[in-house]
């Protein structure tokens, strides 16, 4: 039964996730990331990870990918421009170093079969990770906020008109 | 857990490769943004499996501060996105080639 769920929700997050860097409209492609996001949310779910994978939806479904989208809404791109093939002889070498990384990474974690040992149920719910992110990790957690601040007076001083 | 650690890895292993082969091929800085978000995904995915696995709760914390930092992220470089447009009117990474008069 965890098998099934397990491979329902890794294929609807592999498939999405292709099909993010495939669709040619950026709207459909920001759909499609929502979808395999939403899927990834079921695997950490398996994963005993409530707290992330809530953060998961909160934060990638409903901050980033809304971001995004206003973004693609903003920008009046002409299509035309994006069908350009820039790349011309470059694009199979792209595939090849992108299937040799796949290579790479699927040979050295392969063939191990490592069962997951049983955990007590505050694993990653929400008060036992707010005592590690208040506790051990508190100065981490408030550098964070000065990484947002960054972020947010570069993107307003980026965006600025006539300066 | 009838699921093995490995399915996880390989998994996020897929997903950080379907990132990095978006990066390379696509040429529309948007997406190609996106794709980045898939390879940031796929870490997530391998620090949460390899949590559960230690059964030490340190990956979500990190988990945390990865989306921070792709929050940040992507807020910024929309930003620069949008002023890349307003003077070049396309989002072709190929068409930006001010840096190379």
């Amino acid at each position: 039964m965890e098998m099934l769920v397990f491979i329902v929700a890794a294929v609807i997050a592999l498939a999405s996730a292709v099909m993010v860097i495939t669709v040619k409209n950026p709207v459909g492609s920001i759909l499609y990331l929502l979808l395999s996001i939403m899927a990834q949310s079921v695997l950490y779910v398996m994963l005993s990870g409530l707290f992330v994978a809530a953060f998961l939806v909160l934060i990638y479904g409903g901050a980033i990918l809304v971001l995004f989208l206003f973004v693609v809404m903003m920008l009046n791109i002409r299509y035309a421009d994006l069908g350009v093939d820039t790349l011309g002889r470059l694009k199979p070498w792209a595939w090849v170093f992108g299937i040799v990384l796949l290579a790479e990474l699927v040979w050295i974690t392969m063939g191990r079969m490592t069962r997951f040992a049983g955990v007590d149920e505050t694993f990653g719910s929400v008060p036992e990770v707010a005592r590690l992110l208040y506790g051990k990790f508190v100065y981490p957690f408030e550098l964070t906020s000065i990484l947002l601040l960054a972020a947010i007076i570069g993107a307003v001083v980026m965006t600025r008109k006539g300066h | 857990m009838t699921v093995p650690l490995d399915y996880y890895i390989i998994l996020s292993a897929f997903l950080f490769a379907i990132g990095t082969i978006g990066v390379l091929v696509s040429r529309n800085m948007i997406i190609m943004f996106m794709a980045i978000e898939i390879m940031l995904n796929a870490g997530n995915l391998a620090l949460i499996a390899f949590s559960r696995y230690l059964r030490i709760m340190d990956g979500h914390v990190f988990v945390f501060l990865v989306m921070t930092v792709a929050a940040a992220e992507a807020g910024v470089g929309l930003a620069i996105i949008i002023a890349i447009f307003r003077n070049r009117e396309s989002v072709n990474a190929d068409f930006l080639n001010l840096m190379k008069w």
